[in-house]
């Protein structure tokens, strides 16, 4: 069996923070650059540079591509013949502690949702946890801005309602969060699972690879009309109109019950920052 | 070509406003105010109590923003602008009470739009997601009122250049209907 010590997952999480606040994704970027070449409407071509120009600046200037370098979501894929020595949940709050700190990331959890007062760490990050074969562990850390979390919407669908009823709930949902979650956007869909399984796949989609597609054909296909259908709405970058809505439109699904279709569509902006590492 | 607007606004240039429409570029010089949800709650409860404000608001912007903390030798992180939206139930009294410029993102409700053209003020919007390149234009922060609120404290910006485009106009015309439906109208002779 393999050891590690917490303090290890500390140091990494700290520096993803840090990292993924700074770096928009490549793909994310190439994504831009690419939909910046389509673009003829000149607001929509202007927002587009200017979003170009900030993620540069930011990577240039290590500095936070978007003030709200949000709550941390921190995904742990931890391998069953790993050992980790300490405390692996504190570990990882003492990183995210410790990168929001050093990295001058902007402190933006309360620690009750009534009463509002703000931790000043930005502890807790949100950990999600998947036991895998093999010694290893898969450290994602995404900071997820709160405009666009504020967008997202799950729907328990009827069985009835069907690829249609699908179909019209995330158009619906990219149509209401229009400008308020800094489109481009990107949207990860969780189809079936229990009504927060839905909801943890959605989330799970954000993390793919802008553009790749589900290798179930028929769910690739129905991400690519979508996708195109998504971005007929004309809302554009910031909601200014123009050609590009949506950059990157991904499906998950599980398994369900007789009786549900569960539907979760998360939103993410443009600044769809993630980072991965293993040790 | 880009307009420049001075903030606050003096009751001379309030005809200026009426020129403007929703999509015109604009550069903001001057001074802004930020205030996002906690401070739009405390301001809110001033006035509804009879008192005042923590800046004058007579002409004044504010602009939706929770900055990111300055890095050594910074007047300020990233200051992009937050959602609009969530300001709304605050708004049309801080309208009455005299402020002429809100600078954030996304759609507005009906009260805050019948609210805007009742006070001849207008919304902006700022590109969100661009809180690093909007950061170089504020010259100078200084936090004027709750700084127990961390990033949500109210701070007098000095801004240059500050870009923004109009997203609801004293026309009631807004960015965000008029945009998306000028680009369907234009795309068949792409």
């Amino acid at each position: 069996m393999r050891t590690i010590l917490s303090s290890q997952i500390t140091e990494n999480i700290s520096e993803m923070c840090i990292s993924a606040n700074y770096n928009i994704p490549a793909d994310v970027i190439c994504a831009l650059k690419k939909a910046r070449q389509s673009e003829e409407w000149p607001i929509a071509q202007s927002v587009l540079d200017d979003i170009l120009k900030n993620d540069e600046m930011a990577a240039n200037e290590n500095l936070p591509a978007c003030q709200d370098t949000g709550m941390a979501l921190v995904f742990l894929a931890i391998g069953q013949d790993l050992h980790i020595q300490g405390d692996l949940t504190e570990a990882v709050q003492e990183g995210v502690r410790r990168g929001y700190r050093d990295g001058y990331l902007r402190k933006s959890v309360v620690s009750d949702p009534l009463e509002r007062v703000n931790t000043n760490d930005n502890t807790p990050a949100l950990i999600y946890t998947e036991i895998v074969p093999g010694d290893r562990l898969g450290i994602t850390v995404a900071p997820k801005g709160f405009g666009c979390e504020n967008m997202s919407r799950l729907a328990m669908l009827k069985p009835s309602q069907g690829e249609d009823g699908i179909r019209k709930f995330i158009l619906e949902t990219i149509c209401l969060a229009g400008p308020n979650a800094c489109p481009p956007l990107v949207v990860g869909v969780g189809i079936g699972g229990s009504f927060d399984k839905a909801a943890e796949i959605s989330k799970r989609a954000l993390l793919r690879e802008i553009g790749s597609r589900n290798p179930n054909p028929f769910y690739a296909k129905l991400e690519e009309e979508l996708l195109h259908e998504a971005n007929e709405s004309g809302i554009g970058p910031q909601g200014f109109g123009g050609r590009t809505t949506v950059l990157a439109l991904h499906i998950e699904t599980l398994p369900t019950h007789i009786a549900a279709l569960p539907c979760a569509v998360n939103i993410n902006c443009h600044a769809a920052r993630h980072e991965s590492r293993e040790i | 070509m880009t307009i420049s607007l001075h903030a606050p606004l003096l009751p001379a240039e309030q005809d200026f406003f009426k020129n403007l429409r929703a999509g015109d570029r604009v550069l903001i010089q001057g001074t802004l105010y930020s205030a996002r949800d906690a401070a739009h709650k405390k301001m809110f409860e001033l006035l509804a109590s009879g008192k005042s404000l923590p800046f004058d608001p007579q002409g004044a912007f504010i602009y939706y923003v929770g900055p990111s903390p300055a890095p050594e030798g910074a007047v300020i992180g990233s200051a992009g602008p937050t959602t609009s939206s969530r300001m709304d139930a605050y708004t049309p009294v801080l309208l009455d009470s005299g402020v002429k410029g809100l600078i954030g993102k996304g759609y507005r409700n009906q009260e805050v739009k019948d609210s805007l053209i009742c006070n001849q003020a207008l919304y902006f919007a700022a590109t969100g997601g661009a809180g690093a390149l909007l950061s170089k234009s504020i010259l100078s922060a200084e936090v004027i009122a709750w700084p127990e609120l961390g990033t949500e404290a109210v701070r007098k910006l000095t801004v240059r250049d500050f870009p923004v485009t109009v997203a609801i106009d004293l026309a009631g015309n807004c960015v965000y209907e008029s945009g998306p439906a000028a680009w369907k109208k234009a795309r068949s002779e792409f």
